[in-house]
């Protein structure tokens, strides 16, 4: 029993090192980016008296004369072969709508799905009626990006053993931009636990699986009890992933793993405290800037 | 309310985490998250502040008027209660949704804080039958994450601790009548006596055990949860029970222990906290909501 109040404090303002200021691609709102008249007005930009001007704040990109802004702070704008974690909000005729934090419902066709019984399998009729009891409203899925339609909403297959449904663990909501992309989204930290990076943002905690779970198609999940330790280490590496959002570090298995270790010598729950937060990213800060250098 | 899906699978991983005492967040079942307060917010109300707990945020303005006392307590004054469930804090609220949660909510603060075992509310009263102070207390719910009940009663007995009503003195007119004078001075205030101001505590019931500031996540799994308002001194004043689920006797005997325990101990470093406030005074740079 304990109730820890305080005092809000002032963040301080981060002190951008000369290199950043020097970057001309990253702008704010009324950032001139260019007064040549010969350049296309793109997304996140606007003219302003024969100036391009950036709306929003982010990095610029070019192709050839078009000039878009990427904005910093945004839902999800999905690619082929992003790895997705979504929450399924509704069961349709032969497909599944799903969030996936994008501007619109992504969808999961029943024809992309691995289902129980064989990879080539036709779908049936009975299939279809009993989608719900595959994914419900409210089940987890790790998921691919397959195509991205029109109106740029998604769409999703789970067509490999790696993706489905979800079972126990713990999801964290962050802003897609942190997620860095790499070769895998997948990893199994030696710290006990294993996470999936979703590119939109979700990232899913959860005890690394034993052998025998992954045979079942990806349908099956296990409600046995979670050892203690294993919910531990799942608990601290929730707080950790927070702690690296508040503070906006690149989120990836490294920076993770190096945020984990530096949090080792606090409580868990004092992780999320502002100065337990900020000791602990500088630490990872500083692990991250050795190993690269 | 604010509502999150939670799959089933989610749902077993919380519950077996609570059944462990290790929340999801690592706090055990009696923890609370760490909480931020400040009052002295908004400049044209008598007092306010905001409390922030995990991302749950309350701004409270209360506005002291001249009224005429209720006619069975002529001796008394009296507070009210709004709660304003803005847009900003889900989208649920747009419109007239939040009106439903705003009146419950408004309803039970009135039961939790007027009344005399709460308030020293004779203090409020300037003359008999008369003229009495009453408080409009305007609560603004900012952000929703779960345990409202909690914050904003933090954030209530904050604000009524940073309340300065304007002293008066009553003098006689020549035709008997009396007249009522506001002190112009800034300094020359009334202070309200927030000793023994309650905090609420809501206990959810999860599994079979109860947790306190319950995230939007355990609320989903918990069928019904218990609202506690305990004075520092652990007296009980009010208690409600929400939720669609029931509640057998032990446990409501067990949650009502615990709560009076909680209770008890969030008034200490409440006050703690707002005096060392009040100390700082205007040496402290205010952070406002850019902070």
């Amino acid at each position: 029993m304990a109730a820890d109040m305080r005092l809000p404090t002032i963040q301080k303002p981060v002190s951008l090192s000369v290199s950043a200021f020097n970057r001309k691609d990253l702008v704010v709102p009324g950032d001139v980016i260019t007064s040549d008249t010969g350049f296309m007005r793109g997304h996140g930009t606007y003219v302003d008296e024969d100036k391009l001007t950036a709306s929003v704040a982010g990095e610029v990109q070019r192709v050839d004369k078009l000039i878009c802004v990427r904005p910093l702070k945004t839902r999800f704008n999905g690619e082929v072969g992003d790895v997705v974690v979504g929450r399924i909000t509704e069961v349709q005729q032969k497909r599944w709508k799903v969030e996936t934090n994008s501007r619109l419902d992504s969808v999961l066709l029943l024809s992309s799905v691995n289902l129980p019984g064989g990879e080539l399998r036709r779908r049936s009729a009975e299939d279809e009626l009993t989608m719900r009891e595959y994914l419900q409203e409210g089940d987890l899925i790790s998921a691919e990006v397959q195509s991205v339609f029109s109106d740029g909403a998604l769409s999703l297959h789970t067509r490999s053993l790696k993706y489905g449904k979800l079972g126990q663990g713990v999801l964290v909501q962050l802003s897609p931009s942190l997620i860095k992309r790499q070769k895998t989204h997948f990893h199994n930290l030696p710290c006990g636990a294993s996470i999936i990076l979703g590119n939109n943002g979700f990232v899913w905690l959860y005890p690394t699986p034993g052998q025998q779970e992954e045979e079942a198609g990806g349908f099956f999940t296990s409600l046995e009890p979670v050892s203690l330790s294993d919910r531990e280490v799942i608990s601290r590496l929730r707080n950790c992933l927070l702690a690296l959002a508040a503070h906006k570090v690149l989120l990836y298995d490294t920076s993770v793993l190096y945020c984990y270790e530096s949090s080792l010598q606090h409580q868990v729950k004092d992780i999320l405290k502002p100065e337990v937060m900020e000791e602990i990213v500088m630490l990872t800060q500083q692990k991250l800037l050795e190993q690269e250098g | 309310m604010a509502t999150v899906q939670v799959s089933e699978a989610e749902k077993v991983y919380i519950l077996h985490g609570i059944r462990d005492d290790l929340r999801v967040d690592g706090r055990g079942c009696e923890d609370y998250r760490h909480m931020e307060i400040e009052t002295d917010m908004v400049s044209n109300t008598d007092g306010s502040a905001k409390v922030t707990l995990g991302h749950t945020a309350v701004l409270v303005g209360i506005k002291a008027e001249i009224r005429k006392p209720k006619p069975m307590v002529p001796n008394e004054g009296y507070l009210e209660f709004f709660v304003d469930c803005s847009a900003n804090a889900t989208p649920e609220f747009e419109g007239r949704g939040g009106e439903e949660l705003g009146t419950e909510l408004s309803n039970t603060l009135y039961k939790v804080f007027n009344n005399k075992h709460s308030m020293d509310l004779k203090s409020l009263c300037i003359s008999a039958g008369e003229h009495c102070w009453v408080l409009y207390v305007d609560v603004l719910l900012l952000q929703c994450d779960g345990n409202l009940y909690d914050a904003m009663s933090i954030a209530i007995k904050a604000a009524l601790f940073n309340t300065k009503i304007p002293r008066v003195h009553i003098s006689a007119d020549d035709e008997g009548g009396k007249e009522i004078e506001l002190s112009d001075d800034p300094y020359d205030c009334m202070r309200l006596n927030v000793e023994n101001v309650p905090c609420i505590v809501t206990l959810c019931k999860v599994g079979h055990r109860h947790v306190v500031d319950a995230t939007l996540q355990e609320k989903a799994c918990s069928v019904a949860s218990l609202i506690i308002s305990v004075t520092h001194k652990g007296t009980v004043t009010c208690m409600r029970k929400v939720g669609g689920g029931s509640l057998d006797p032990e446990s409501i005997f067990e949650m009502t222990e615990a709560g009076k325990r909680v209770g008890k101990a969030l008034h200490a470093p409440l006050m703690k906290l707002l005096q060392q406030e009040e100390s700082l005074g205007k040496t402290r740079r205010k952070v406002g909501f850019l902070g």
